[in-house]
């Protein structure tokens, strides 16, 4: 018998007994459909995170001023103003160093026209955006004349663009920022949410030295809220971290006893956190649709035993005509691997559809893969192996005489 | 190739028996307790001979007949079939023999209830390898010699018993076996069936030199055929022509 007709027996025989061969193919459509959907969650949750950890720029690292204590009640980390920019301007002087970038930052009701909208003001330099590998969609970013000019211009993300202004363009538009007057000079491209889910383009910059000067005021002097760093290359990250530590140490007058009174966190570190998450999510999501796999070739195993018992009469038929125990072997065996494969083209089918679904009703876009198809595919043939080969050698090793008296 | 330059009937004396049983005995076993069925039977058969086996049950016919068909070994004795010494043959040989050799046919018909005719005639055919298209085609050709032309698509419960058992002779007959070997051929069928189904096994033997092989306990069966070989508790107690026997 040739690979075809072995078929042709396969089909016929699923064809006898429908809801028996439906039932069966059910565990592993829904087996198959629940492994190919699952690592398209895993892999878009992945890709997202991905996405979020390329906005934060690469080799980044956050330098944050310690917690302040008053009268014995400890604030939270970054309350205390012990990060200057003298602290900025000597991280700059550092090699390992490729961007320095001060920051401070204060949410403000801002207004244009008749429109208002709350947003988080940013004090920066022009290293901000090349740290952030931030480019302007529309206008253009301030540089070091506004910067020395303490100019009232403004660059805005994307969301407050459209809350602003609607489809109208912003570029040359005034805002109000504490009553003051700000021109917009560019609009951001839009760079989506962070790894922690907040929206990045939901923010106005503004030159670091007009926002000091009019916007946000400290007590200290010369006091920034926290510093962006970019190391000069990967390779140099841990060395920056070090080096930075070092200075601000002997900068702050740090006795050896004390702790460090500003943290230095690696956001690279953070991100490999990220994705360690996102990768045990997906094996996680993956070990439970290959349960469900399991439980569907288990199925499959029963079935193809009551099948066997059920034709071993037919069995032994079929060896009084000259079948070989092979031939008897193969056909099983094809039996389920053809409900296995069947099984597995509607199980992709169907996780196809769910990715649909997911995609359109939930903020989550996800795709399924040819790899994952073919390896779905691939892997519900190999159940239909596994599972099949038990009672198709069951079957094969039936004596002829005893089969065919079989009732 | 010799068949093809003189007439069956020499060609078949000149190839020596076609089934020499010598001393076949067989005992089943369960666990140490052997029970004996056959107790050494010696029997010749020629090409061309039209043999009834006949015999109660408990006789040991059934038995005899699965070793015949090579669906069961014997314990002890020799057994060739066609030439070839069938106790050294292993489980694939056998299959071919049963597939190339023996033609058989049996009491509950035992066709494939799923399979249109035409496949099941086509059956033994694909086992031996032949390609479906050309399987279909000498199966159709063969279901038309026994007048089941125009059923070649039906289902075996779609058509009455009489015309099963004559797909079943159809299907035994599709691989040019040496043999046709019937087991209680017309124990389902009613006596007017019957006759006709055993008048078309007369036909096949005399006009087409067909070797056939029944086994039966009906007397007005067993006289179709032209010798008579009783059975009696695992002897054979006649061994001869049936117009000799006392049915």
């Amino acid at each position: 018998m040739n690979f075809w007709q072995v078929c042709l027996e396969a089909f016929r025989a699923m064809g006898m007994n429908r809801l028996r061969a439906g039932l069966t193919m059910l565990g592993i459509i829904i087996g198959v459909g629940a492994v190919v959907l699952m690592l398209a969650i895993g892999e878009s949750v992945r890709e997202d995170i991905n996405r979020r950890i390329d906005t934060m720029g690469s080799n980044v690292m956050v330098i944050l001023p310690g917690s302040s204590t008053s009268n014995g009640v400890r604030a939270g980390r970054g309350a205390a103003q012990t990060l200057t920019l003298s602290d900025s301007a000597a991280l700059a002087q550092l090699p390992v160093f490729a961007n320095i970038a001060p920051i401070v930052q204060q949410p403000f009701q801002v207004a244009s026209g008749a429109n208002n909208w709350n947003a988080s003001v940013y004090g920066v330099g022009p290293e901000y955006f090349n740290i952030k590998d931030w480019t302007a969609d529309k206008g253009s970013i301030f540089g070091d004349v506004e910067m020395r000019s303490v100019s009232r211009v403004a660059v805005v993300g994307s969301t407050v663009a459209s809350n602003l202004f609607g489809e109208a363009d912003p570029i040359g538009q005034t805002i109000r920022i504490r009553s003051r007057p700000f021109e917009i000079i560019g609009v951001l491209a839009t760079k989506g949410s962070d790894l922690g889910g907040g929206d990045q383009d939901d923010a106005i910059f503004v030159p670091l030295s007009t926002a000091r000067q009019q916007l946000i005021r400290s007590w200290t002097p010369g006091s920034i809220q926290y510093i962006l760093a970019q190391a000069a290359s990967a390779d140099q990250v841990q060395d920056a971290v070090y080096d930075a530590t070092q200075l601000l140490r002997v900068r702050h007058r740090i006795r050896e006893e004390q702790e460090d009174d500003f943290t230095v966190r690696d956001l690279a570190s953070i991100a490999e956190a990220a994705q360690g998450i996102a990768t045990a999510l997906t094996l996680l999501l993956g070990a439970i649709g290959s349960i469900s796999l399991l439980v569907g070739g288990i199925g499959i195993m029963n079935i193809m035993l009551v099948s066997v018992t059920e034709r071993t009469r037919e069995i032994g038929i079929r060896m009084a005509l000259g079948a070989k125990r092979r031939d008897v072997l193969l056909q099983f065996l094809t039996e389920a691997i053809v409900i296995c494969v069947c099984g597995g083209a509607i199980g992709v089918l169907l996780a196809y559809l769910g990715s649909v679904a997911i995609t359109k009703f939930s903020p989550m876009e996800v795709g399924i893969s040819t790899s994952g198809i073919v390896i779905a595919f691939s892997f519900s043939a190999m159940i239909g192996i596994f599972f099949g080969f038990y009672p198709a050698r069951r079957a094969a090793g039936l004596k002829p005489v005893e089969a065919l008296r079989y009732e | 190739m010799m068949s093809a330059v003189m007439p069956k009937a020499r060609a078949d004396a000149l190839r020596g028996p076609l089934i020499a049983l010598t001393d076949i005995r067989k005992s089943y076993f369960n666990g140490d307790l052997e029970t004996p069925v056959l107790h050494g039977v010696n029997v010749t058969i020629h090409h061309g001979e039209f043999v009834a086996i006949m015999g109660q049950s408990g006789s040991g016919k059934s038995t005899l007949m699965n070793i015949l068909g090579c669906l069961d070994t014997p314990t002890k004795g020799s057994y060739v079939l066609n030439g070839r010494e069938v106790e050294k043959l292993s489980d694939n040989e056998l299959a071919s023999v049963r597939n190339e050799t023996i033609g058989f046919v049996f009491q509950g018909f035992n066709l494939l209830k799923r399979m249109p005719l035409v496949d099941n005639v086509a059956l033994p055919l694909l086992y031996a390898g032949v390609s479906m298209a050309e399987a279909r085609k000498r199966a159709a050709v063969k279901l038309q010699q026994t007048g089941l032309g125009e059923f070649l698509k039906r289902l075996p419960n779609q058509i009455s018993g009489g015309q099963q058992q004559r797909v079943a002779i159809s299907r035994a007959l599709v691989c040019e076996p040496a043999l046709i070997l019937a087991d209680e051929p017309t124990g389902n069928l009613d006596t007017a069936t019957s006759s006709e189904i055993m008048n078309l096994f007369t036909r096949l033997n005399e006009e087409q030199g067909m070797s056939i092989l029944i086994v039966t306990h009906e007397p007005d069966v067993a006289k179709y055929a032209k010798r008579l070989v009783r059975l009696k508790d695992g002897y054979v107690t006649y061994d001869g022509p049936m117009a000799d026997a006392h049915l």
